[in-house]
Protein backbone atom coordinates (compact mmCIF):
# COMPACT_ATOMS: atom_id res chain seq x y z
CA UNK A 1 0.00 0.00 0.00
CA UNK A 2 1.24 3.47 -0.86
CA UNK A 3 1.11 6.17 1.78
CA UNK A 4 1.24 9.97 1.42
CA UNK A 5 2.96 10.47 4.78
CA UNK A 6 5.21 8.32 6.91
CA UNK A 7 5.88 8.24 10.66
CA UNK A 8 8.60 6.14 12.27
CA UNK A 9 7.55 5.54 15.87
CA UNK A 10 9.73 2.46 16.38
CA UNK A 11 11.52 2.19 19.68
CA UNK A 12 8.96 4.41 21.41
CA UNK A 13 6.76 3.09 24.16
CA UNK A 14 3.23 3.94 25.14
CA UNK A 15 1.85 6.63 25.01
CA UNK A 16 4.37 8.11 22.53
CA UNK A 17 3.37 6.17 19.38
CA UNK A 18 -0.14 7.60 19.63
CA UNK A 19 1.00 11.07 20.67
CA UNK A 20 3.31 11.18 17.62
CA UNK A 21 0.67 9.73 15.31
CA UNK A 22 -1.81 12.34 16.45
CA UNK A 23 0.70 15.13 15.84
CA UNK A 24 1.67 13.74 12.44
CA UNK A 25 -2.00 13.55 11.49
CA UNK A 26 -2.23 17.37 11.72
CA UNK A 27 -0.16 17.65 8.51
CA UNK A 28 -2.27 15.06 6.68
CA UNK A 29 -5.18 16.19 4.52
CA UNK A 30 -8.51 14.45 4.70
CA UNK A 31 -8.48 11.38 2.46
CA UNK A 32 -4.69 11.06 2.51
CA UNK A 33 -2.93 8.06 4.01
CA UNK A 34 -0.44 8.03 6.88
CA UNK A 35 1.83 5.04 7.37
CA UNK A 36 2.96 4.43 10.97
CA UNK A 37 5.56 1.96 12.14
CA UNK A 38 5.82 1.04 15.83
CA UNK A 39 7.48 -1.66 17.91
CA UNK A 40 5.21 -1.18 20.93
CA UNK A 41 2.92 -4.18 21.26
CA UNK A 42 0.40 -2.19 23.26
CA UNK A 43 0.08 0.27 20.38
CA UNK A 44 -1.51 -2.45 18.28
CA UNK A 45 -4.91 -2.33 19.93
CA UNK A 46 -4.61 1.32 20.95
CA UNK A 47 -3.84 2.64 17.45
CA UNK A 48 -6.80 0.75 16.07
CA UNK A 49 -9.06 2.13 18.81
CA UNK A 50 -7.67 5.65 18.44
CA UNK A 51 -8.18 5.57 14.68
CA UNK A 52 -11.81 4.69 15.18
CA UNK A 53 -12.46 7.23 17.92
CA UNK A 54 -10.78 9.95 15.83
CA UNK A 55 -13.05 9.27 12.86
CA UNK A 56 -10.23 7.93 10.68
CA UNK A 57 -10.08 4.65 8.81
CA UNK A 58 -7.58 1.87 9.45
CA UNK A 59 -6.95 0.51 5.96
CA UNK A 60 -4.32 -2.08 6.75
CA UNK A 61 -2.39 -3.43 9.67
CA UNK A 62 0.59 -5.76 9.28
CA UNK A 63 3.22 -7.27 11.50
CA UNK A 64 6.69 -8.57 10.72
CA UNK A 65 9.79 -8.98 12.90
CA UNK A 66 8.03 -7.28 15.82
CA UNK A 67 7.39 -4.14 13.78
CA UNK A 68 3.74 -3.19 13.46
CA UNK A 69 2.75 -1.16 10.43
CA UNK A 70 -0.50 0.77 10.13
CA UNK A 71 -2.03 2.54 7.14
CA UNK A 72 -4.48 5.13 8.35
CA UNK A 73 -6.71 7.20 6.08
CA UNK A 74 -7.58 10.56 7.56
CA UNK A 75 -11.28 11.13 8.04
CA UNK B 1 0.81 19.54 42.79
CA UNK B 2 3.09 16.52 42.66
CA UNK B 3 1.85 13.27 41.28
CA UNK B 4 1.98 10.32 43.65
CA UNK B 5 3.14 6.90 42.57
CA UNK B 6 1.17 4.04 44.04
CA UNK B 7 2.65 0.56 44.25
CA UNK B 8 0.53 -2.56 43.68
CA UNK B 9 0.93 -3.45 47.38
CA UNK B 10 -0.83 -0.19 48.32
CA UNK B 11 -3.64 -0.82 45.85
CA UNK B 12 -4.06 -4.25 47.46
CA UNK B 13 -4.81 -2.52 50.79
CA UNK B 14 -7.67 -0.53 49.19
CA UNK B 15 -9.01 -3.69 47.62
CA UNK B 16 -8.81 -5.90 50.72
CA UNK B 17 -9.72 -3.32 53.36
CA UNK B 18 -12.50 -1.89 51.19
CA UNK B 19 -11.11 1.64 51.39
CA UNK B 20 -12.76 4.04 48.95
CA UNK B 21 -10.77 4.49 45.74
CA UNK B 22 -11.58 6.01 42.37
CA UNK B 23 -9.83 4.46 39.40
CA UNK B 24 -9.45 6.41 36.19
CA UNK B 25 -8.54 3.58 33.82
CA UNK B 26 -7.04 5.04 30.64
CA UNK B 27 -6.60 1.78 28.71
CA UNK B 28 -8.73 1.19 25.62
CA UNK B 29 -12.32 0.13 26.20
CA UNK B 30 -11.81 -3.51 25.19
CA UNK B 31 -8.95 -3.96 27.65
CA UNK B 32 -11.00 -2.39 30.46
CA UNK B 33 -14.03 -4.54 29.67
CA UNK B 34 -11.84 -7.65 29.72
CA UNK B 35 -10.33 -7.11 33.17
CA UNK B 36 -9.63 -4.41 35.72
CA UNK B 37 -8.57 -3.89 39.33
CA UNK B 38 -11.40 -5.33 41.39
CA UNK B 39 -12.65 -4.10 44.73
CA UNK B 40 -16.01 -3.59 46.37
CA UNK B 41 -15.07 -0.04 47.40
CA UNK B 42 -13.71 0.98 44.01
CA UNK B 43 -15.47 3.29 41.56
CA UNK B 44 -14.35 3.48 37.95
CA UNK B 45 -14.15 5.76 34.96
CA UNK B 46 -12.73 4.36 31.74
CA UNK B 47 -11.54 6.89 29.17
CA UNK B 48 -8.70 5.87 26.86
CA UNK B 49 -5.64 8.10 27.21
CA UNK B 50 -5.73 8.89 23.51
CA UNK B 51 -9.07 10.63 23.98
CA UNK B 52 -7.53 12.90 26.62
CA UNK B 53 -4.57 14.19 24.64
CA UNK B 54 -6.33 17.52 24.01
CA UNK B 55 -6.75 18.04 27.72
CA UNK B 56 -8.46 16.70 30.78
CA UNK B 57 -10.93 19.57 31.25
CA UNK B 58 -13.86 17.42 30.16
CA UNK B 59 -13.35 14.81 32.85
CA UNK B 60 -12.35 17.01 35.77
CA UNK B 61 -15.94 17.34 36.83
CA UNK B 62 -16.37 13.56 36.85
CA UNK B 63 -13.57 12.98 39.33
CA UNK B 64 -14.53 12.87 43.02
CA UNK B 65 -13.05 15.17 45.66
CA UNK B 66 -13.80 12.89 48.59
CA UNK B 67 -11.78 9.78 47.69
CA UNK B 68 -8.30 8.94 46.47
CA UNK B 69 -7.85 8.87 42.71
CA UNK B 70 -5.63 6.39 40.91
CA UNK B 71 -4.86 6.57 37.20
CA UNK B 72 -4.19 3.16 35.65
CA UNK B 73 -2.99 1.97 32.27
CA UNK B 74 -1.42 -1.18 30.81
CA UNK B 75 2.22 -0.54 31.61
CA UNK B 76 2.58 2.88 33.27
CA UNK B 77 3.51 5.49 30.66
CA UNK B 78 0.05 6.66 29.68
CA UNK B 79 -1.26 6.79 33.22
CA UNK B 80 1.74 8.87 34.27
CA UNK B 81 1.06 11.32 31.43
CA UNK B 82 -2.63 11.67 32.29
CA UNK B 83 -1.87 11.91 36.03
CA UNK B 84 0.55 14.75 35.31
CA UNK B 85 -2.03 16.53 33.19
CA UNK B 86 -4.56 16.26 36.03
CA UNK B 87 -1.96 17.39 38.50
CA UNK B 88 -1.21 20.47 36.37
CA UNK B 89 -4.89 21.28 36.73
CA UNK B 90 -4.54 21.19 40.50
CA UNK B 91 -5.88 17.70 41.08
CA UNK B 92 -4.34 15.38 43.68
CA UNK B 93 -3.89 12.04 41.90
CA UNK B 94 -1.64 8.99 41.81
CA UNK B 95 -0.72 6.57 39.06
CA UNK B 96 -0.08 2.85 39.36
CA UNK B 97 3.57 1.87 39.25
CA UNK B 98 4.07 -0.72 36.52
CA UNK B 99 0.44 -0.51 35.41
CA UNK B 100 -1.85 -3.51 35.04
CA UNK B 101 1.17 -5.61 34.16
CA UNK B 102 2.56 -5.15 37.67
CA UNK B 103 -0.88 -5.54 39.21
CA UNK B 104 -1.27 -8.89 37.46
CA UNK B 105 1.98 -10.08 39.01
CA UNK B 106 1.50 -8.81 42.54
CA UNK B 107 1.14 -11.45 45.27
CA UNK B 108 -0.16 -10.60 48.73
CA UNK B 109 1.08 -13.10 51.34
CA UNK B 110 -1.62 -13.85 53.93
CA UNK B 111 -1.19 -16.14 56.90
CA UNK B 112 -4.13 -18.54 56.94
CA UNK B 113 -3.21 -20.53 59.97
CA UNK B 114 -0.85 -21.71 62.67
CA UNK B 115 -0.13 -25.42 62.40
CA UNK B 116 -0.31 -27.87 65.30
CA UNK B 117 3.44 -28.05 65.62
CA UNK B 118 3.75 -24.25 65.60
CA UNK B 119 4.43 -24.02 61.88
CA UNK B 120 2.60 -21.67 59.54
CA UNK B 121 0.46 -21.90 56.45
CA UNK B 122 0.55 -18.97 54.03
CA UNK B 123 -1.65 -18.18 51.10
CA UNK B 124 -0.28 -15.97 48.31
CA UNK B 125 -3.19 -14.02 46.88
CA UNK B 126 -2.72 -12.88 43.31
CA UNK B 127 -5.40 -10.21 43.40
CA UNK B 128 -5.01 -9.22 39.76
CA UNK B 129 -5.68 -12.66 38.40
CA UNK B 130 -7.40 -14.55 41.19
CA UNK B 131 -4.69 -17.21 41.56
CA UNK B 132 -3.88 -18.61 45.00
CA UNK B 133 -0.61 -20.32 45.92
CA UNK B 134 0.46 -21.83 49.24
CA UNK B 135 3.49 -22.34 51.42
CA UNK B 136 3.64 -24.71 54.38
CA UNK B 137 6.46 -23.76 56.74
CA UNK B 138 7.48 -25.90 59.70
CA UNK B 139 10.80 -26.29 61.50
CA UNK B 140 12.96 -24.63 58.83
CA UNK B 141 11.36 -26.69 56.07
CA UNK B 142 8.86 -25.57 53.49
CA UNK B 143 6.57 -26.94 50.80
CA UNK B 144 5.09 -24.84 48.01
CA UNK B 145 1.81 -25.67 46.30
CA UNK B 146 0.59 -24.20 43.01
CA UNK B 147 3.33 -21.58 42.75
CA UNK B 148 2.94 -18.88 40.11
CA UNK B 149 5.75 -17.88 37.75
CA UNK B 150 6.80 -15.01 40.09
CA UNK B 151 9.16 -17.49 41.69
CA UNK B 152 11.33 -14.91 43.47
CA UNK B 153 8.39 -14.11 45.74
CA UNK B 154 8.36 -17.70 47.04
CA UNK B 155 12.13 -18.09 47.16
CA UNK B 156 12.55 -14.79 49.03
CA UNK B 157 9.70 -15.53 51.40
CA UNK B 158 11.16 -18.90 52.38
CA UNK B 159 14.54 -17.26 52.85
CA UNK B 160 13.07 -14.57 55.10
CA UNK B 161 11.48 -17.30 57.17
CA UNK B 162 14.74 -19.21 57.27
CA UNK B 163 13.12 -22.22 55.62
CA UNK B 164 14.38 -24.58 52.93
CA UNK B 165 11.87 -25.53 50.25
CA UNK B 166 11.96 -29.33 50.00
CA UNK B 167 8.73 -30.13 48.23
CA UNK B 168 6.98 -28.41 45.35
CA UNK B 169 3.51 -29.53 44.29
CA UNK B 170 1.10 -28.60 41.54
CA UNK B 171 -2.46 -29.80 42.07
CA UNK B 172 -2.79 -30.17 38.29
CA UNK B 173 -1.36 -29.00 35.00
CA UNK B 174 -2.53 -25.37 34.98
CA UNK B 175 -4.15 -23.87 31.90
CA UNK B 176 -4.74 -20.31 33.03
CA UNK B 177 -1.36 -19.31 34.41
CA UNK B 178 2.23 -20.37 34.12
CA UNK B 179 3.48 -22.51 36.99
CA UNK B 180 6.62 -21.61 38.86
CA UNK B 181 6.92 -25.15 40.20
CA UNK B 182 9.71 -26.43 38.01
CA UNK B 183 11.78 -23.24 38.37
CA UNK B 184 11.49 -23.32 42.17
CA UNK B 185 12.38 -27.01 42.28
CA UNK B 186 15.45 -26.42 40.13
CA UNK B 187 16.53 -23.40 42.19
CA UNK B 188 16.22 -25.21 45.51
CA UNK B 189 16.84 -28.86 44.67
CA UNK B 190 13.33 -29.61 45.91
CA UNK B 191 11.27 -32.49 44.55
CA UNK B 192 8.60 -31.39 42.07
CA UNK B 193 5.43 -33.47 42.19
CA UNK B 194 2.84 -33.53 39.41
CA UNK B 195 -0.12 -35.85 38.83
CA UNK B 196 1.10 -38.25 36.14
CA UNK B 197 -2.26 -38.27 34.33
CA UNK B 198 -1.72 -34.56 33.56
CA UNK B 199 1.97 -34.90 32.84
CA UNK B 200 2.15 -37.34 29.92
CA UNK B 201 3.75 -34.72 27.69
CA UNK B 202 5.95 -33.11 30.35
CA UNK B 203 9.59 -32.95 29.24
CA UNK B 204 11.34 -32.30 32.58
CA UNK B 205 11.88 -34.56 35.60
CA UNK B 206 9.12 -34.76 38.16
CA UNK B 207 7.88 -37.16 40.75
CA UNK B 208 4.47 -38.75 40.29
CA UNK B 209 1.75 -37.64 42.64
CA UNK B 210 -0.38 -40.58 43.65
CA UNK B 211 -3.44 -40.86 45.84
CA UNK B 212 -2.44 -41.22 49.47
CA UNK B 213 1.10 -39.94 48.96
CA UNK B 214 2.17 -38.41 52.24
CA UNK B 215 5.12 -36.15 52.91
CA UNK B 216 6.05 -34.30 56.05
CA UNK B 217 7.24 -30.72 56.24
CA UNK B 218 8.94 -30.53 59.60
CA UNK B 219 6.26 -32.26 61.64
CA UNK B 220 3.37 -31.21 59.44
CA UNK B 221 1.73 -33.74 57.16
CA UNK B 222 0.77 -33.05 53.56
CA UNK B 223 -1.38 -35.81 52.10
CA UNK B 224 -2.49 -36.21 48.49
CA UNK B 225 -6.17 -36.95 47.79
CA UNK B 226 -6.88 -37.89 44.18
CA UNK B 227 -9.73 -35.64 43.05
CA UNK B 228 -10.02 -35.65 39.24
CA UNK B 229 -12.49 -33.62 37.19
CA UNK B 230 -10.91 -30.30 36.26
CA UNK B 231 -8.15 -32.39 34.73
CA UNK B 232 -7.83 -36.16 34.82
CA UNK B 233 -5.03 -35.95 37.37
CA UNK B 234 -6.31 -33.15 39.62
CA UNK B 235 -5.18 -33.84 43.17
CA UNK B 236 -6.13 -32.13 46.43
CA UNK B 237 -3.98 -31.92 49.54
CA UNK B 238 -4.89 -32.25 53.18
CA UNK B 239 -2.41 -30.21 55.21
CA UNK B 240 -2.00 -30.83 58.94
CA UNK B 241 -5.31 -32.73 58.93
CA UNK B 242 -6.98 -29.33 59.04
CA UNK B 243 -6.78 -27.71 55.61
CA UNK B 244 -8.01 -28.98 52.25
CA UNK B 245 -6.22 -27.51 49.25
CA UNK B 246 -8.69 -28.16 46.45
CA UNK B 247 -6.79 -26.84 43.43
CA UNK B 248 -9.21 -25.99 40.62
CA UNK B 249 -11.83 -28.53 41.64
CA UNK B 250 -13.74 -26.65 44.30
CA UNK B 251 -13.77 -22.89 44.84
CA UNK B 252 -15.57 -20.78 47.43
CA UNK B 253 -18.73 -20.16 45.45
CA UNK B 254 -18.18 -22.20 42.32
CA UNK B 255 -16.62 -25.38 40.97
CA UNK B 256 -13.96 -26.25 38.41
CA UNK B 257 -14.63 -26.53 34.72
CA UNK B 258 -13.76 -29.79 33.00
CA UNK B 259 -13.13 -28.46 29.50
CA UNK B 260 -9.70 -26.83 29.46
CA UNK B 261 -7.94 -29.87 28.10
CA UNK B 262 -10.71 -30.50 25.56
CA UNK B 263 -12.18 -33.39 27.52
CA UNK B 264 -15.33 -31.96 29.12
CA UNK B 265 -17.58 -34.89 28.27
CA UNK B 266 -15.13 -37.48 29.55
CA UNK B 267 -14.28 -35.71 32.77
CA UNK B 268 -17.67 -34.51 33.93
CA UNK B 269 -18.28 -37.86 35.66
CA UNK B 270 -14.98 -37.58 37.52
CA UNK B 271 -15.84 -34.06 38.62
CA UNK B 272 -19.20 -35.21 39.92
CA UNK B 273 -17.65 -38.12 41.83
CA UNK B 274 -14.97 -35.94 43.40
CA UNK B 275 -17.37 -33.22 44.52
CA UNK B 276 -20.33 -35.35 45.55
CA UNK B 277 -18.60 -38.50 46.85
CA UNK B 278 -14.91 -38.13 47.51
CA UNK B 279 -15.11 -34.81 49.37
CA UNK B 280 -18.14 -36.09 51.30
CA UNK B 281 -15.89 -38.71 52.87
CA UNK B 282 -13.54 -36.07 54.28
CA UNK B 283 -13.99 -34.24 57.55
CA UNK B 284 -16.44 -31.35 57.22
CA UNK B 285 -14.23 -29.41 59.58
CA UNK B 286 -11.50 -29.03 56.96
CA UNK B 287 -10.87 -25.46 55.83
CA UNK B 288 -11.04 -25.29 52.04
CA UNK B 289 -8.22 -23.39 50.37
CA UNK B 290 -8.76 -23.27 46.61
CA UNK B 291 -6.29 -22.37 43.85
CA UNK B 292 -8.47 -19.51 42.61
CA UNK B 293 -11.06 -16.98 43.58
CA UNK B 294 -13.44 -15.33 41.14
CA UNK B 295 -14.78 -12.23 42.85
CA UNK B 296 -13.55 -9.93 45.60
CA UNK B 297 -16.56 -10.85 47.73
CA UNK B 298 -14.95 -14.27 48.19
CA UNK B 299 -11.98 -12.60 49.89
CA UNK B 300 -12.23 -12.54 53.69
CA UNK B 301 -11.61 -9.37 55.72
CA UNK B 302 -8.03 -10.44 56.43
CA UNK B 303 -7.31 -10.91 52.72
CA UNK B 304 -7.50 -14.70 52.79
CA UNK B 305 -9.70 -16.90 50.63
CA UNK B 306 -10.80 -19.77 52.87
CA UNK B 307 -14.02 -21.36 54.10
CA UNK B 308 -14.96 -24.48 56.00
CA UNK B 309 -15.99 -27.48 53.89
CA UNK B 310 -19.27 -27.80 55.80
CA UNK B 311 -20.21 -24.26 54.78
CA UNK B 312 -19.41 -24.97 51.14
CA UNK B 313 -21.58 -28.10 51.23
CA UNK B 314 -24.54 -25.92 52.11
CA UNK B 315 -23.70 -22.71 50.21
CA UNK B 316 -21.47 -23.35 47.17
CA UNK B 317 -23.59 -23.13 44.00
CA UNK B 318 -21.80 -26.09 42.39
CA UNK B 319 -22.52 -28.41 45.32
CA UNK B 320 -26.29 -27.96 45.33
CA UNK B 321 -27.12 -29.74 42.07
CA UNK B 322 -28.77 -33.02 43.02
CA UNK B 323 -29.68 -34.07 39.49
CA UNK B 324 -26.77 -35.58 37.56
CA UNK B 325 -28.02 -34.46 34.16
CA UNK B 326 -28.50 -30.95 35.39
CA UNK B 327 -24.95 -31.09 36.69
CA UNK B 328 -23.66 -32.31 33.33
CA UNK B 329 -25.35 -29.42 31.55
CA UNK B 330 -24.03 -26.92 34.11
CA UNK B 331 -20.39 -27.90 33.62
CA UNK B 332 -20.36 -28.60 29.88
CA UNK B 333 -22.69 -26.01 28.36
CA UNK B 334 -22.67 -22.22 28.39
CA UNK B 335 -19.16 -22.19 29.81
CA UNK B 336 -17.34 -18.88 30.06
CA UNK B 337 -14.71 -18.16 27.38
CA UNK B 338 -11.51 -20.09 27.85
CA UNK B 339 -8.55 -18.28 29.40
CA UNK B 340 -6.22 -16.27 27.19
CA UNK B 341 -3.64 -18.47 25.41
CA UNK B 342 -4.65 -21.48 27.52
CA UNK B 343 -3.21 -24.02 25.12
CA UNK B 344 0.16 -22.28 24.98
CA UNK B 345 0.09 -21.99 28.78
CA UNK B 346 -0.48 -25.73 29.14
CA UNK B 347 2.42 -26.44 26.77
CA UNK B 348 4.64 -24.05 28.72
CA UNK B 349 3.75 -25.84 31.95
CA UNK B 350 4.76 -29.11 30.28
CA UNK B 351 8.11 -27.60 29.34
CA UNK B 352 7.28 -28.07 25.66
CA UNK B 353 7.22 -24.32 25.01
CA UNK B 354 9.80 -22.02 26.63
CA UNK B 355 8.63 -18.46 25.98
CA UNK B 356 10.68 -15.54 27.31
CA UNK B 357 9.51 -13.58 30.35
CA UNK B 358 7.81 -10.86 28.29
CA UNK B 359 5.86 -13.43 26.26
CA UNK B 360 4.86 -15.28 29.44
CA UNK B 361 3.46 -12.03 30.77
CA UNK B 362 1.45 -11.43 27.59
CA UNK B 363 0.11 -15.00 27.67
CA UNK B 364 -1.33 -14.50 31.14
CA UNK B 365 -2.97 -11.15 30.49
CA UNK B 366 -6.65 -11.01 31.26
CA UNK B 367 -9.01 -12.41 33.83
CA UNK B 368 -9.07 -15.87 35.29
CA UNK B 369 -11.78 -18.10 33.90
CA UNK B 370 -11.44 -21.46 35.58
CA UNK B 371 -14.83 -21.85 37.19
CA UNK B 372 -18.44 -22.54 36.45
CA UNK B 373 -21.20 -21.35 38.70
Amino acid sequence: MKADHFLDATGLSCPMPIVKTRNAMKDVNSGEILEVKTTDKGAKADLAAWTKSGGHELLEQTESDNVYTFFIKKG
Amino acid sequence: MTVRIMKPAEVARYSIEKKPLFILDVRNEDAFADWKIEGESIEYLNIPYFDLLDGVDDIKGELPRDRDILVVCAKEGSSQMIAEMLSDEGMDVAYLEGGMKAWSEYLEPVKVGTLKSGGELYQFVRLGKGCLSYMVIDADKAAVIDATRMTDVFLDFAKEKGATIEHVFDTHLHADHISGGNVIAEATGATYYLPSQDAEEVVFDYKKLADGLRVTVGETSVEAVFSPGHTSGSTSFVVDEAYLLTGDILFIDSIGRPDLAGMADNWVGDLRTTLYNRYEQLSEELVVLPAHFMEMKEVNADGSVAKQLSVLFSENHGLQVEDENEFRVLVTENLPPQPNAYQEIRKTNMGVLTPDAETQREMEIGPNRCAVR
